[in-house]
């Protein structure tokens, strides 16, 4: 961004409904400083498309004032890369939660990673199931009881942030609702960044996870840029989202420049495919057809 | 017995060997001639090895609609062929074979074939070892055996191998003189006259023209997972789509290549997506998604036999209810199945077009036998003048006036002057704005909405709004039933006998009913490419006059006949039903069908 862009007004993006969350719910933080990053930057409302999946967080779009869509369970992403693919001069956010994005979706999250197509997906983290009343997340720590793990959850909870790197993510951050200045400025550089960016938040389900609650993050996080991480060392960045039950860090572990899809694919030549011309051209018609005989 | 105008020719042996290439530059030889061409490619589900064979019937003028019964020609390219084949050899036809490998003794061969065992070893010896020499080597003994014209064969051969590898075609070009001055010296031509009217005709499969459809028909991202006998369409897009600023993207898997075509139809992109049953059952959530936000978009479902896996390389028309059922919810859709390959590309724009008038999504409902077999296209059939339709698209909208703005329901502020995603109109179909338009934002819920897009499923289902907006959808039926044509009917408006059957059987069945008019039977044909919606009222009156209703399907339960009496009540007399994996032959359908005309019932299908 040019140093010169204008600030969008923040109340653009202020939506005429407002959120039905649970009064204290962690997603308020991240719509909050994804509201600020996108002022920020100076994206304005029209050219901002914001796609979520099902779930909780899955209703973000709902209370923006932007584009969005409000998709289906897991398919948030495979949603974005279609409509990032079809119209790439949209600014393309996608938000859901952990179950949206590391269970049931978790395969378009690795694929969208290693494609590359310049889109920013936030999962609004909150280990658990909520909108369904609280069953187990891939998130949710081993013994958390659950009420579909009343015994305490046999699983143990992976590290995606990792599970990203090692898909080829080109930009893998962490952020907490709970430090909104901080998430909008990884937010912003995450929409920055040219590529697929993935930002986790802990995002705390103050209904139904009673283990991961606010203070249990305040009492663990740090700030990564506090402890001069170096965010374009992929081994440091990898180690780095290993570090959890003592120490949480927060903020971006790796970014790296890598071609982005729709910057390689010749077809872009023409534009984006949302705004060119229809049908084809008599000639170019006429030599495909002579291409049977 | 008259000089036929028509031949039909087999090539048979294990996939690997090059089979389907021979085939296609003999093809494109009779194409090449002005003779019409159909042909089809029986294979496996093995890249070296099995039994694969292709089969072709070219002829003229009249035009050829299957790919025939028993061969004239039959090129049997290993041992295990030949005693598969050789006794159907039709009368007076020739077989041609590798000597060095094949025993042509212990067949009983009907009157008048020939045997033409060539030494191929001998013959190419100059050439160096190379297992697909034979083929070519036979291929000019077969070119010569029915007359055809030898330097469009060589140009066939160039046109297959491209300029690039233009010494592979040399040695292909003399490894065919070989065969056919072997044919020359010890065989004869066969009694056929094959006439073309000279005019080049392209020669292409169903996907190629669903392909080619939808590149012409404007669509600008293909989205695929690869699986037969879909992948066609990808491979031709492939290499072509770009140059003509369409983006033809693989993706992970099925439900990937759906959404995104959600995600590419809501910006505003004409797009497409292609698959089989196995990958449709995965994108069905996707369908009805896209019914719900009320994004076009269109789905290639080439059937294959099923059920599960089924059998990936052979044909059924058996997920015609999986399309009808797909997707959760009650939502408008249409379901479109092409009669032949030309055919194949206008169904295709027609695809994209119905989507975006109606903001649906539309199914283009293949199998494999029109996906994939082969045929020629008489000229005009296909134009490069199509019509693009996509709707009212609002490219600005101007700014609300904050005055007019008023507290109206629950919460949420109403401003009359507010553009409306959802808007109730009387065809239910509201004007598109894509992301990107001024004053116009919304969100595109697939959860129940309002006229807005507001959700109105977490706070308060309002069941008047919920009533409303499923009437909205369900209303755009009412357009998508007008616009797409019924049944279509040949031979006499009323007849006794009635065939009737849907999609790619078209021509077959034609054939029959010709066949059966000759004969003085009194007999039309009923054919449904439109089977959502079915027209019911058109079918129930065209069928009602039939006393004798033979249902034709690729499938085990009839599909078509049950969806026919669901929505009009009439059942169908008779049925004829084939589950093999391959499509129907001409004698074969037409022994059924007078079989069922002198009362037999349909013994191998259990009601």
């Amino acid at each position: 961004m040019p140093e010169t862009t204008p600030i969008t007004p923040l109340a653009e993006f202020k939506p005429k409904v407002s959120p039905d969350w649970c009064p204290g719910c962690g997603d308020y933080g991240v719509l909050n400083a994804l509201q600020k990053a996108v002022s920020n930057l100076g994206i304005k409302p029209k050219d901002l498309l914001v796609v979520s999946g099902i779930g909780c967080s899955s209703n973000l779009p709902g209370f923006i004032r932007s584009f969005g869509m409000h998709t289906l369970h897991g398919r948030a992403v495979a949603v974005a890369t279609g409509a990032k693919l079809g119209n790439p001069d949209l600014n393309v956010v996608v938000t859901g939660g952990d179950g949206d994005g590391f269970g049931i979706g978790v395969g378009h999250l690795l694929h969208a990673a290693r494609r590359n197509v310049n889109i920013t997906y936030i999962v609004l983290n909150n280990q658990i199931y909520g909108l369904t009343t609280g069953q187990t997340s891939p998130t949710s720590a081993r013994g958390h009881k659950t009420k579909s793990t009343p015994g305490g959850n046999l699983e143990f909870p992976f590290n995606p942030e990792g599970m990203a790197l090692m898909a080829g993510a080109s930009f893998v951050a962490r952020g907490f609702s709970g430090e909104g200045g901080h998430l909008a400025s990884v937010l912003e550089r995450a929409i920055q960044h040219k590529g697929f960016s993935l930002v986790v938040t802990m995002s705390p389900c103050v209904t139904y996870n009673k283990l991961n609650t606010y203070a249990w993050f305040r009492e663990r996080v740090y700030k990564l840029e506090d402890e001069h991480h170096d965010t374009h060392n992929f081994e440091a960045a990898i180690t780095k989202t290993l570090e959890w039950e003592t120490r949480i860090p927060m903020g971006v572990f790796y970014e790296t420049d890598k071609p982005v899809y729709e910057e390689s694919e010749p077809a872009y030549a023409f534009g984006p495919p949302a705004k060119q011309a229809l049908g084809l051209k008599k000639e170019d018609w006429t030599a495909l057809y002579d291409g049977f005989r | 017995m008259p000089t036929k105008n028509r031949a039909v020719v087999r090539i048979g042996g294990a996939a690997g060997e090059g089979i389907a290439s021979s085939g296609d530059i003999f093809c494109k030889t009779a194409s090449r001639m002005g003779l019409s061409v159909v042909a089809y490619n029986s294979y496996q589900s093995v890249i070296r090895g099995g039994h694969v064979y292709y089969q072709a019937q070219i002829g003229g003028p009249e035009k050829v609609l299957s790919h025939g019964d028993q061969p004239d020609v039959l090129i049997a390219l290993n041992q295990d062929t030949f005693n598969r084949h050789a006794a159907f050899v039709n009368e007076n036809g020739a077989i041609i074979f590798n000597k060095d490998k094949i025993k042509p003794e212990g067949h009983s061969l009907k009157n008048g074939v020939q045997l033409i065992g060539i030494p191929v070893e001998e013959l190419t010896k100059a050439y160096g070892r190379n297992p697909i020499m034979q083929n070519t080597v036979d291929s000019g003994a077969l070119v010569y055996l029915l007359g055809m014209d030898w330097d469009l064969f060589e140009g066939s051969i160039r046109s297959v191998f491209g300029s690039k590898k233009s010494e592979i075609a040399d040695l292909n070009i003399n490894l065919a003189k070989i065969g056919a001055a072997f044919a020359k010296a010890n065989g004869k031509t066969l009694d056929v006259k094959l006439v073309g009217d000279g005019k080049k005709r392209a020669f292409a499969t169903g996907n190629n023209m669903i392909a080619f459809g939808a590149l012409a028909g404007g669509c600008k991202l293909y989205t695929a997972y690869p699986m037969t006998p879909a992948s066609g369409v990808m491979h031709w897009l492939a290499p072509r789509g770009s140059k003509y600023g369409m983006v033809m993207k693989q993706m992970e898997d099925e439900l990937a290549a759906m959404n995104a075509v959600v995600g590419a139809g809501h910006v505003g992109v004409r797009a497409m997506t292609g698959t089989s049953g196995g990958g449709f059952a995965l994108m069905t959530e996707g369908i009805s998604l896209s019914a719900m936000l009320e994004v076009p978009s269109v789905i290639v479902h080439v059937m294959r036999g099923g059920p599960s896996t089924g059998l990936p390389t052979k044909t059924e028309q058996a997920d015609l209810f999986q399309d009808l059922g797909a997707g959760q919810g009650d939502y408008p859709k249409a379901v479109i199945a092409p009669l032949s390959v030309g055919d194949a590309y206008h169904a295709s724009v027609e695809a994209l077009n119905l989507a975006e008038k109606y903001q649906i999504p539309v199914i283009l409902l293949s199998d494999l036998y029109l996906s994939e077999h082969a045929e020629t296209i008489d000229d005009g059939v296909v134009s490069a003048d199509v019509k693009i339709e996509r709707g009212e698209i609002v490219n600005s909208w101007a700014p609300s006036d904050p005055a007019k703005t008023d507290k109206d329901g629950w919460y949420v502020p109403k401003n009359p002057d507010d553009y409306l995603r959802y808007k109730d109109t009387p065809s239910g179909v509201s004007p598109r704005a894509f992301p990107g338009t001024e004053n116009a934002l919304y969100v595109a819920a697939s959860d129940e909405h309002d006229e807005e897009g507001i959700v109105i499923s977490d706070v308060f289902t309002d069941p008047a709004i919920r009533v409303k907006m499923m009437e909205k959808r369900m209303r755009k039926m009412i357009g998508v039933e007008k616009e797409t044509g019924g049944p279509i009917v040949t031979g006499a408006k009323e007849a006794e006998a009635t065939l009737v059957g849907w999609g790619s059987t078209f021509n077959m069945i034609e054939e029959v009913r010709l066949a059966l008019e000759k004969k003085g039977k009194s007999i039309n044909h009923v054919h449904f490419r439109t089977l959502w919606p079915i027209h019911a009222e058109e079918t129930a009156a065209l069928l009602k006059s039939s006393r004798v209703t033979i249902d034709i399907e690729n499938n085990f339960t009839s599909q078509l006949a049950k969806l026919i009496r669901m929505e009009t009540g009439h059942q169908m007399t008779h049925f004829v039903n084939k589950y093999d994996g391959e499509p129907y032959s001409f004698n074969a359908l037409l022994n059924e069908v007078e079989a069922r005309l002198d009362g037999k019932p349909n013994l191998a299908r259990n009601k």
